[in-house]
C-alpha cells in the first residue's frame, strides 16, 4: 500500500473519526462529503463508540495473499453502539466462541505489513468486551 | 426506442485455458456468434471484462479485441461492473441497438483467471468490494457471501443442508451442459464434508476460478429477419440498479436490494411480472446467492429461497427452474463473462436447443448477473420473437 493511501486513512484508521451530518444527524464512517440520507455537505466530526456487538461473521480459511500468514481468523460485521457499522477482525478469542449478538469492542491493532520493507499499518479490531 | 433482438450466440468450454490468450478466448466466441447469427460485419462491440488489468496487465481491451477480431476501425467499447460486467454489456448494446446509433452489435464478456495464482485472484475479486473498509481488514468474496449465508441462517433457519441442495441441483443441471468446467455430479454430503473456505461456506459452496468468453449479436428486431436466418429472441426488459459498496452499510444484511430494484426495473419494462418467466439464469457465485437472488427477484417470498432447491421447485422439471445450465457453480464464472454467458443459456434454452437440460415450453425467460456483494445487478427478461 503506498504510504499516501495510508497516511489520509489515518483519522479514521487510528482514531475513528465520523462526520455527523448537521442537517439529519446521521453519522457516515469514513466521512463523506455528502450525507447519504438528507444530501446536505455540513458536518461535525465525532468519534465513533468502541463499544457494540456482532451482526453477522465467518472465520476466513482462503485468505487474499496479504493475510496469507494469519488463517483462520474471524471477521464481523459490527454494529458500534448509536448504530454505525464496520467490518473488522475479531482477535482475542477462539473463532469457534463468537456469536451473532455477541458484545465486543474495538482496539488499536496492527491490521497488515506491507510491501519488501514490511511497512506496519494499524487500524482497529475487535475484541470480546 | 427500438425493439432490439439477440441472433447470434457463441460460447467454448470454460475451464482452465492454460494454452490460450485472453484475446484468444474472445475471438473464438467472437467468431461463433458471427457464424451463429449469420453475420461478416459488425457496425460496434462492446466488452464486459472485470480486470484484466489485474488478471493479465492488459488495459485498453476494446482495441485489443477490435484489432484481434479483425474489424477495427469499429468502435469498441469495455465496460465494467465487476462480476455483472457481462450484463452491463448487453445493456449497453441493448440501448446502442435501441437507440439506432448502430444496427449490428457484437456484446461479449471475457475474463482469463488463470493466469495468476489463488492468493491473488482471491485479492483481485475483493477489488469488487470496498477495498479500504472491507478488504483491508482481511475479508474476501467468500467471506461476505458467508456473513450473509450465517446472517440468513439465525433470521431464517437456514440448514447446512437446504444450503447445499443448491450446488447439488447446480452440478445435476451443468452435468448436461457440454460447455461446464465442472460437470460432476455432487451429493449433499460431499458439499457439507469439503473443505472450508469461510465458514460456513465450503469449496462446493463456489463458483470456481475460470477462464472464458462468451458472446452474442444484437440487432433492430424489424431487421432480424433480414440480417439472420435464426429465430429471434427480443430483449423486453432490461434493468440496472446499484447498492451500497460496503456489505455491512445495508439496512437488512438478508436482502439483496440492487438485484430487487433492477428486477423491478425490468418487470416494468417488459410488462411482465414473476410469474410470467419459464426459466430463470441467478447469480450463483456462492450457493446462498441464489436463494438470496430468487427471493430479491419475487420468484419465493422472502425467506422461502431456503427450501427451493431441496424441495425441487428449482429444478428444471420444477414450477421455476432456476440456472438450468448448471449456474456459475457448475458452468464455471470468468467473472467478466459470466453475464453474457445466462443470457445464451436463455436464448439456446427460447430456441429449444438445450437437449437434456430443455425446460418445456419456455417462451420468456429472465437473467439476473450480480457486481461484487450486490453493490450491483443487471437483469434481463426475454421472449421468442
Ligand atoms: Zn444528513
Amino acid at each position: 500500500m503506498f504510504s499516501s493511501r495510508y497516511w489520509r486513512e489515518i483519522p479514521q484508521r487510528y482514531r475513528m473519526e465520523a462526520a455527523k451530518c448537521s442537517g439529519c444527524g446521521t453519522v457516515s464512517f469514513p466521512p463523506r462529503l455528502i450525507c447519504p440520507k438528507c444530501k446536505g455537505r455540513t458536518f461535525e466530526k465525532v468519534r465513533l463508540p468502541d463499544q457494540g456487538k456482532v451482526l453477522t461473521y465467518t472465520v476466513i480459511h482462503v485468505p487474499a495473499t496479504p493475510f496469507k500468514d494469519e488463517v483462520p481468523f474471524a471477521i464481523a460485521v459490527v454494529e458500534l453502539d448509536g448504530g454505525v457499522r464496520i467490518t473488522s477482525q475479531v482477535v482475542d478469542c477462539d473463532p469457534a466462541t463468537i456469536r451473532i449478538g455477541q458484545r465486543v469492542r474495538t482496539e488499536f491493532r496492527k491490521l497488515q505489513e506491507v510491501g519488501d520493507a514490511g511497512v506496519l499499518c494499524y487500524g482497529y479490531k475487535c475484541v470480546p468486551a | 426506442m427500438r425493439e432490439v433482438a439477440i441472433v447470434g450466440v457463441g460460447m467454448t468450454r470454460w475451464g482452465e485455458l492454460w494454452e490460450k490468450s485472453l484475446r484468444d478466448i474472445y475471438v473464438e466466441t467472437a467468431l461463433l456468434a458471427m457464424e451463429d447469427a449469420g453475420v461478416d460485419r459488425i457496425d460496434s462491440m462492446v466488452v464486459g471484462c472485470m480486470s484484466s488489468g489485474l488478471f493479465v496487465g492488459q488495459e485498453h481491451l476494446g482495441s485489443v479485441l477490435a484489432d484481434y477480431l479483425g474489424q477495427a476501425p469499429v468502435p469498441a467499447t469495455r465496460v465494467e461492473s465487476a462480476c455483472a460486467s457481462g450484463g452491463l454489456a448487453i445493456r449497453t448494446g441493448f440501448m446502442e441497438v435501441a437507440s439506432g446509433m448502430s444496427d449490428i452489435v457484437l456484446v461479449s464478456g471475457v475474463e482469463k483467471m488463470t493466469d495468476v495464482d489463488g492468493g491473488d485472484a482471491t485479492y483481485a475479486l475483493g477489488t469488487a468490494a470496498d477495498q479500504e473498509y472491507e478488504c483491508y481488514h482481511g475479508i474476501t468474496f467468500p467471506g461476505l457471501y458467508a456473513m450473509m449465508a450465517r446472517a440468513y441462517m439465525h433470521q431464517y433457519g437456514l440448514t447446512r443442508e437446504e444450503l447445499a441442495a443448491v450446488a447439488v441441483k447446480n452440478h445435476e443441471n451443468g452435468s448436461k451442459n457440454p460447455l461446464a468446467q465442472f460437470p460432476m455430479q455432487v451429493t449433499i454430503e460431499q458439499v457439507i464434508g469439503s473443505v472450508l473456505v469461510a465458514d460456513p461456506l465450503r469449496i462446493l459452496d463456489c463458483s470456481p476460478i475460470t477462464d472464458g468468453a462468451a458472446a452474442i449479436i444484437l440487432c433492430p428486431l424489424d431487421q432480424a429477419k433480414k440480417i439472420s436466418k435464426n429465430r429471434p429472441v427480443k430483449i423486453i426488459g432490461s434493468g440496472h440498479a446499484t447498492d451500497s459498496i460496503a456489505y455491512h452499510s445495508r439496512e437488512d444484511l438478508t436482502s439483496l436490494e440492487a438485484v430487487a430494484k433492477a428486477a423491478e426495473r425490468a418487470y416494468k419494462m417488459a410488462g411482465v411480472g414473476p410469474d410470467a418467466i419459464d426459466a430463470v439464469e441467478v447469480h450463483d457465485c456462492f450457493t446462498i446467492a441464489e436463494i438470496l437472488a430468487i427471493e430479491a427477484l419475487g420468484l419465493v417470498e422472502r425467506g422461502k429461497g431456503r427450501t427451493a432447491a431441496s424441495s425441487g421447485l428449482t429444478a428444471i422439471g420444477g414450477k421455476i427452474p432456476v440456472n438450468p445450465s448448471g449456474g456459475l457453480k457448475s458452468k464455471g464464472h470468468p467473472v467478466g463473462a459470466t453475464g453474457v454467458a445466462q443470457v445464451i443459456e436463455l436464448v439456446k434454452q427460447l430456441r429449444g436447443e438445450c437437449g437434456e437440460r430443455q425446460v418445456k415450453n419456455a417462451r420468456r425467460a429472465l437473467a439476473q448477473n450480480m457486481g461484487g456483494s450486490g453493490g450491483s445487478s443487471i437483469v434481463h427478461i426475454l421472449e421468442v420473437g
